[in-house]
């Protein structure tokens, strides 16, 4: 229990870990959706503070991750282009193409840019009407009302240049084709808080109800975790699936109505593919029919892009649960953040990078977890 | 990408007929939407997400957060990434990023 110091409250953190290895009679899995959730569960050493019985599947909820690779390469070929401002989260800008990654088309003379809001991107079209900026629109129930406002606020300005390369992922029918998967393991969620602080926690009552699972509302700091996977397990061995919000500190039942009604607005669902995990219904959001002029997809004639996969990823797998990222064969050999194969490598967010940041490099049963001095060490000699 | 950054609301102003303000994140003041936080004043604190608020928290939990984004030297590079894209390297790297300055 060496991390158990680096919590704010060590004692807290010891009950907590404590009164979960009391509660557990049974081995439990439960997955944490969030990637925000899985780069602190692995930082932090949660996993290795519970009871051998209890395994964490890390789950699909980091964006950049799950873009699929049509999505990157249309984004490529967008930014190439001779008119066009590219903008995007920085997380985007290494995750690679077939070909290439976005940094290479900087480098290149593409004009691709960092921001850090799409209002930033708004701004950069006002100043730029002969230049075309496209947003890249990714992210989750949480980033969807910044890009909405975006599109709100470029059709209220009138503005012609500007449109936006939609992805976005909903959580809710994720959590529902995990479960529905052949061979799903996943006994338990922990949802993730902010996207919860938007929608709130009513959409995964008839979840809970209809797969029979527990699903608790979780925040991102070691003691949320501890609290989240605390309640999981006491729901899991009562047998009881309900829906608990461990966050209520920034999470309403019904979530923040002025965001909802916004996103009603501009966005409506639609089918979506994932990276990893392929299509899913009723799983992403696309702009309604009066934004279409918005859409970059519309605007810019891309065509079909026939894609592959690289063959050696196993990237789909680690989303699903199935492996953990050190069971990947090229893990840590041919797949690094500086040569990532697959997009769980590239964010901070995704499960290869939580693993190999945080030097977990042997399986499981016989990690060998470097201390915080060792670590900066550590990472120079894995780098 | 993903973080929610909490911060105080330092001001409250209409951009264009948009809810804005400024928020401090532990001493980086930003342009925040508040559209979405109607009930949010001047001296509350708020999670940023991608620039704009989403939900009110209590300064102590706010607090709480920060001190643990600063330990990990995640503010900086959150709230400013242009200025850290290239210094990034490698993109995940958990040093600081005062720690890849000399890298090329
Ligand atoms: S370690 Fe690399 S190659 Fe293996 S699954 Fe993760 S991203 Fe893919």
């Amino acid at each position: 229990m060496k991390y158990l110091d680096e919590f704010r409250d060590g004692a807290l953190a010891q009950r907590l870990a404590a009164e979960i290895h009391q509660l557990t009679t049974r081995p439990w899995r439960i997955m944490e959706v969030c990637g925000g959730q899985t780069h602190s569960i692995i930082r932090n050493g949660i996993d290795q503070l519970l009871p051998p019985t209890i395994e964490l599947i890390h789950g699909p909820g980091c964006p950049v991750c799950v873009t699929p690779l049509e999505t990157i390469d249309t984004a490529l070929a967008i930014a190439a282009l001779p008119n066009v401002t590219f903008c995007s989260f920085g997380d985007m800008l290494r995750v690679p193409g077939s070909q290439r990654d976005l940094f290479s088309v900087r480098s290149q003379g593409g004009d691709v840019r960092i921001v850090y809001s799409p209002m930033d991107a708004v701004r950069i079209a006002r100043e730029n009407p002969q230049r075309e900026v496209v947003f890249f629109a990714i992210g989750f129930e949480t980033t969807a009302p910044a890009t909405a406002m975006a599109v709100l606020t470029a059709k209220r300005l009138g503005l012609r240049n500007f449109s936006m390369l939609v992805a976005h992922v909903l959580v809710p029918p994720a959590i529902e084709a995990i479960l529905n998967a052949p061979g799903n393991r996943v006994q338990a969620f922990l949802a993730a808080g902010h996207v919860c602080s938007v929608m709130g926690y009513w959409q995964y009552v008839p979840i809970a109800e209809r797969y029979g699972v527990p699903i608790v509302v979780t925040g991102f700091e070691p003691l949320d975790i501890l609290e989240g996977i605390r309640r999981a397990v006491r729901l899991l061995e009562a047998g009881e699936a309900r829906v608990e919000n461990a966050y209520a500190r920034a999470v309403t039942f019904e979530g923040n109505r002025a965001a909802q009604q916004v996103l009603a607005e501009v966005f409506e669902p639609c089918d979506r593919a994932w990276r990893g995990l392929g299509v899913i219904p009723q799983s992403g959001w696309r702009l309604r029919a009066p934004y279409r002029d918005f859409d970059a997809q519309h605007r810019f004639a891309i065509g079909e892009l026939h894609v592959q996969e690289s063959p050696i990823c196993r990237s789909g797998e680690v989303l699903q649960g199935k492996i953990k990222p050190n069971q990947c064969p090229a893990f840590g050999t041919l797949c690094t953040p500086r040569t990532p194969l697959g997009a769980t490598m590239v964010s901070s967010e995704g499960a290869c990078a939580a693993y190999y940041n945080y030097g977990r490099m042997a399986l499981p049963e016989t990690a060998a977890v470097p201390s915080r001095d060792e670590r900066g060490d550590d990472h120079a000699r894995l780098a | 990408m993903c973080l929610g950054i909490p911060g105080r609301v330092i001001s409250i102003y209409d951009a264009d007929g948009v809810r804005m303000g400024k928020v401090d994140f532990d001493g980086i003041v930003k342009e925040v939407c508040l559209e979405y936080v109607p009930e949010v004043q001047v001296g509350d604190y708020t999670i940023v997400h991608v620039g704009f608020a989403i939900t009110r928290v209590d300064e102590a939990s706010a607090q709480e957060t920060l001190r643990l984004f600063r330990e990990m030297a995640m503010l900086e590079e959150e709230l400013n990434p242009e200025e850290h894209a290239e210094t990034r390297v490698p993109p995940t790297c958990p040093l600081p990023p005062s720690a890849h300055h000399e890298v090329p």
